[in-house]
């Protein structure tokens, strides 16, 4: 045993002295290899060049062999060295972000070796192209957005209503008498609004003769904001002209009560985030009493019930499991007014006109991100609006004066109506993400409309079971090339025909920051209720977009050419039967074409950011009582917005100006001849139209550390200068052009002065992001 | 048997040596190369070196903390380079370094990325970029309270914000002090990051 254990110290003794010596020369030899290493290794030279798939050279990759600190950075030229000690088979690894990476087996013998490689571009959503023909992304998140959900609050003239930030941007037309956007030669009923991808049947509050009404909804409740003015989505149907898609916020970043103080309106109002940060909850309501301020600011019709509106609003939102976001909001409106013109018949009579209007607004969406690649959206609306009005012919002591049917002219003026609008719908959109950025959607939509008039004591209604399908890919040829395939198919239950809308739209990139799209497209329409009611068996409405667009945009600049010709086909068209009473047909045509330019810079001027905005129109149709083809009263041939807003940081207060001008918009009388038909008695044109509208933001808290109540004064002026607005012109019954009378705004500005205060959250952060 | 450990160890010892030698070797040879870079080309091409490091290496944070810092400064450098595209690569990296170790450096490298994506838009960039750079340095402070440079980049930060907004050099001068008082009794490591302290020391002489 010890025998053996000795020699086994012998054996580990004489292999320890083995080691050992074999440990000096190792440590000898390494010592003078790693001293003149390199000038006695054998180093092969690896070089090449890095190109992309079409042979462009790409700088600044990265070379090496696999697990070696060997490798080189291509030059300008895509050209690259290196000399390496390695031998045998490696891995030559390139990569450069943007590309897939390249590897390549290499035998590393004692010959210099070149490599070739060429790296696939990756296709990315940052660097791709996208769609812009016809349409303006306006929100913080979306890339292309022209304008921020605070552009469209600040912008001079809006008093915040979206609507009328919209009417800046070109396309829209400068149109004070009716609410509404009119789009390119067409009228405001062809431009459609929606929330969270459903339809809102009824945005704006309800119309009164000559004065346009202001939208329901409020900038602050969306995240984001397109405006399309043509070749939009076939997700979308039954507007010939526009649409703007309206995107909801998700969850409050912390919980606040919010105030509005102001001696037009008061509302309070809150949003609570749960602690989780999962959920959360609001409502709010605001109250708007125009009583004192139109004591202080003279109108000039008379107001014998003062405008009131009450609104009041609640939502919840709930962040699921996988990502996806559940969101309701409802808000309840009711308003009054009632107000008394001169009568156009009449050189003492008045009319007077009043409303009352209940609107009730629901929206619940889903949406969710599903296993490979789905992604669902599912919409569910229901809303309900009534109008109650009463027009009244008046004697000059504001008593009713009642007409028989001797002067049926004036005895149709007198009436009382009653208008019911409801919409139910539900709507289902998946999207499915092909290779690489490409996206298939489809879904279908179900609307069940119900629409009443009781006219004197006539009712008149219609129900209409309205469905769509469509389906929509966006396919990404490469980076620089993508196309948007698109189909719709939509039927209507009281129309009781069906019709297919096909939309193509496609993108180039011409350049880093340019690019062209052009777009084309079918859209159809349902004619409006008051023509169902009397003509049921009426067809769609049908427009053709062709779109041509060039876009440059950087950072701070944003240059936009847009070029089209749309084309109206199967317009409605008036035919009387008696007087104040019609049938329909679908006879009507039309056509617009035009170019429009918009120019934004943020950049020439510090701290001042501006943008331009150029529409040329020219557009004819034969619509409604028009007997031949004419420009419509609601187009212009030129109009141009100039929007300014400047921050001075050292006063905290931010001044904003817009210019907006429009050349002369026409005016027609249509009279019946001997035979019934229309026929155009007179015309003219108006005046041009200008106006300099002033706002300033006055935000004391900005800078103060977690202030605990955040304050913005604000102050506002329509129409600074003063400028005389004439929109168009009345007749009388008689067509006597003499005693036309002009169509004005109530008053010749609106002031607004008001305080928004809100606890609890730090909402420095957005005068900071809007102002910086 | 005492001596067939001591051989072993000796072995190991010298084998990691070696290996050491050869990874200090380039370490030291590539930070020379980032003190003297100038042009992005040079930046790059020491960042790519430095990546190249890291991925033989596969233990070692420092050469990504390097190939990341290396970026930064060519995103300082360069008006024209793109930055969304430069900040994801160094964030990319500096997942990798993470990967290893995570530690107030590479927090440092990650504030600096997104603050040079915040200011190529900070009007609409402030809420996103600008709050992941001061995030970053929150971090940083988290894993090392005495790390100087974070309290010099944080300075910075402030430095560059109008008084209006919270910012300017009143601000700013107690974070320069911290930093100083910080740098003087810094100890960095061989090969360690050592920078910031001649800036430090300079934007508190502009603060005065």
């Amino acid at each position: 045993m010890i025998f053996f254990k000795n020699h086994l110290v012998y054996n580990v003794n004489y292999f320890t002295f083995e080691i050992n010596l074999q440990f000096v020369k190792y440590f000898f030899l390494l010592f003078i290899l790693s001293g003149i290493s390199s000038g006695l290794t054998a180093q092969v030279a690896i070089s090449g060049r890095v190109k992309d798939t079409k042979g462009h050279p790409i700088p600044g990759a990265s070379i090496s062999l696999k697990d070696t600190y060997d490798g080189a950075t291509s030059d300008s030229t895509g050209a690259f060295h290196f000399t390496t000690t390695e031998k045998g088979e490696h891995i030559l690894i390139v990569t450069n972000v943007g590309y897939n990476t390249f590897e390549q087996k290499i035998n590393i013998a004692n010959e210099p070796l070149k490599v070739e490689a060429s790296l696939k571009e990756q296709l990315s959503e940052l660097k791709a192209v996208t769609i812009t023909a016809g349409s303006f992304a306006a929100g913080d998140s979306k890339r292309g957005a022209v304008l921020s959900s605070i552009d469209v609050a600040t912008t001079a003239g809006s008093n915040a209503d979206i609507t009328t930030a919209l009417k800046t941007l070109p396309g829209a037309q400068q149109i004070g008498e009716q609410e509404g956007l009119f789009v390119r030669g067409g009228a405001g009923y062809e431009a459609k609004q929606y929330i969270d991808g459903t339809l809102v049947n009824n945005p704006y509050y309800s119309s009164v003769p000559d004065i346009a009404q202001r939208g329901r909804f409020s900038p602050f409740l969306f995240k984001g904001t397109v405006f399309s003015t043509g070749g939009y989505s076939a997700l979308y149907g039954q507007a010939l002209s526009s649409v703007v898609l309206l995107e909801s916020i998700d969850l409050p970043e912390k919980s606040e009560i919010d105030a509005t103080i102001s001696p037009l309106v008061v509302g309070l109002g809150t949003q609570q985030l749960t602690k989780e940060k999962k959920s959360s909850y609001g409502f709010s309501y605001n109250y708007t009493n125009v009583g004192l301020y139109f004591d202080a600011v003279k109108q000039t019709p008379d107001y014998f019930k003062t405008p009131q509106f009450h609104s009041g609003d609640a939502n919840f939102r709930i962040k699921t499991k996988s990502g996806g976001i559940i969101k309701y909001y409802t808000t309840f409106g009711y308003n009054q007014l009632g107000l008394r013109r001169p009568d156009v018949d009449s050189l003492y009579l008045k009319n007077a006109f009043a409303l009352t209007n209940h609107n009730w607004y629901n929206n619940l969406s889903w949406k969710e991100y599903l296993s490979n690649g789905w992604k669902m959206n599912l919409g569910a609306g229901y809303s309900t609006n009534t109008d109650n009005i009463v027009q009244q012919i008046e004697n000059a002591g504001n008593q009713p004066l009642y007409f028989d049917s001797s002067e049926y002219w004036m005895q149709v003026k007198n009436f009382t109506l009653t208008n019911r609008q409801d919409l139910s719908q539900i709507k289902a959109v998946f999207e499915k993400k092909l290779g690489g950025i490409s996206y298939l959607r489809f879904g279908g939509e179900y609307q069940y409309a119900y629409n009443s008039a009781v006219y004197n004591d006539t009712l008149h209604k219609f129900t209409d079971n309205f469905s769509a399908l469509f389906a929509e890919s966006d396919i990404y040829i490469t980076n620089d090339l993508a196309a948007k395939l698109g189909m719709r198919f939509e039927n209507s239950s009281v129309l009781g025909k069906a019709d297919i809308a096909p939309r193509v739209s496609l993108a180039y990139k011409t350049g880093q920051d340019a690019q062209i799209s052009a777009a084309y497209g079918i859209f159809y329409q349902k004619p409006e209720n008051t023509q169902i009611f009397y003509t049921p068996n009426l067809g769609y409405t049908k427009a053709t977009h062709y779109i041509i667009n060039y876009q440059k945009m950087t950072k701070d600049r944003t240059l936009r050419i847009e070029a089209y010709y749309k084309k109206y086909e199967d317009l409605v068209e008036t035919v009387p039967v008696s007087f104040n009473y019609f049938s329909y047909n679908n006879n009507g045509t039309g056509y617009a074409q035009g170019a429009e330019l918009f120019w934004r810079d943020k950049k020439t001027f510090k701290n001042f950011d501006y943008w331009i905005s150029y529409s040329y129109l020219d557009t004819k149709r034969q619509f409604l009582n028009y007997p031949q083809q004419l420009m419509p009263t609601f187009a212009a041939r030129h109009t141009a917005s100039i929007v300014t807003k400047r921050f001075f940081t050292d006063i905290k207060t931010g001044i904003n100006l817009t210019y907006s001008y429009a050349t002369g918009r026409p005016y027609y009388d249509f009279l019946i001849n001997n035979s019934g038909k229309y026929y155009l008695s007179d015309q003219g044109m108006t005046k041009d139209y200008n106006s300099l509208g002033f706002s300033a933001e006055y935000v004391p808290s900005i800078g103060k550390k977690n202030p605990r109540t955040f304050v913005v004064l604000f102050a506002s002026v329509t129409n600074v200068l003063g400028y005389n607005a004439v929109y168009g012109y009345n007749y009388p019954y008689s067509g006597n052009p003499e005693l036309k009378r002009a169509i004005e705004p109530p008053a010749k500005r609106f002031y607004f002065i008001g305080c928004f205060l809100s606890w609890g959250v730090d909402r420095t952060q957005d005068a900071i992001n809007n102002n910086l | 048997m005492k001596k067939i450990l001591f051989a072993f160890v000796l072995f190991i010892a010298f084998a990691a040596n070696a290996q050491s030698d050869k990874y200090v070797a380039g370490m030291q040879k590539n930070i020379a190369l980032l003190d003297s870079a100038k042009t992005t080309q040079d930046f790059l091409s020491v960042s790519n070196a430095f990546e190249r490091i890291g991925d033989a290496e596969k233990t070692q944070w420092l050469p990504y903390y390097y190939a990341g810092l290396a970026l930064t400064r060519a995103g300082w450098i360069d008006k024209n380079l793109d930055k969304d595209a430069n900040s994801g690569k160094i964030n990319g990296i500096c997942d990798k370094a993470e990967a290893i170790e995570k530690n107030a450096e590479i927090c440092t490298v990650r504030n600096m990325a997104a603050t040079q994506q915040m200011l190529v838009d900070p009007q609409s960039r402030w809420q996103s970029y600008g709050q992941a750079a001061s995030a970053a340095l929150e971090d940083g402070i988290k894993l090392d309270p005495n790390n100087p440079r974070l309290y010099y980049l944080q300075g910075m930060s402030i430095f560059g914000t109008p008084e209006a907004f919270g910012g300017g050099k009143k601000n700013a001068k107690p974070l320069f002090e911290k930093a100083v008082a910080l740098y003087k009794s810094f100890q960095a490591k061989p090969l360690y990051p050592n920078w910031g302290q001649k800036q430090a020391e300079d934007m508190l002489v502009q603060c005065q």
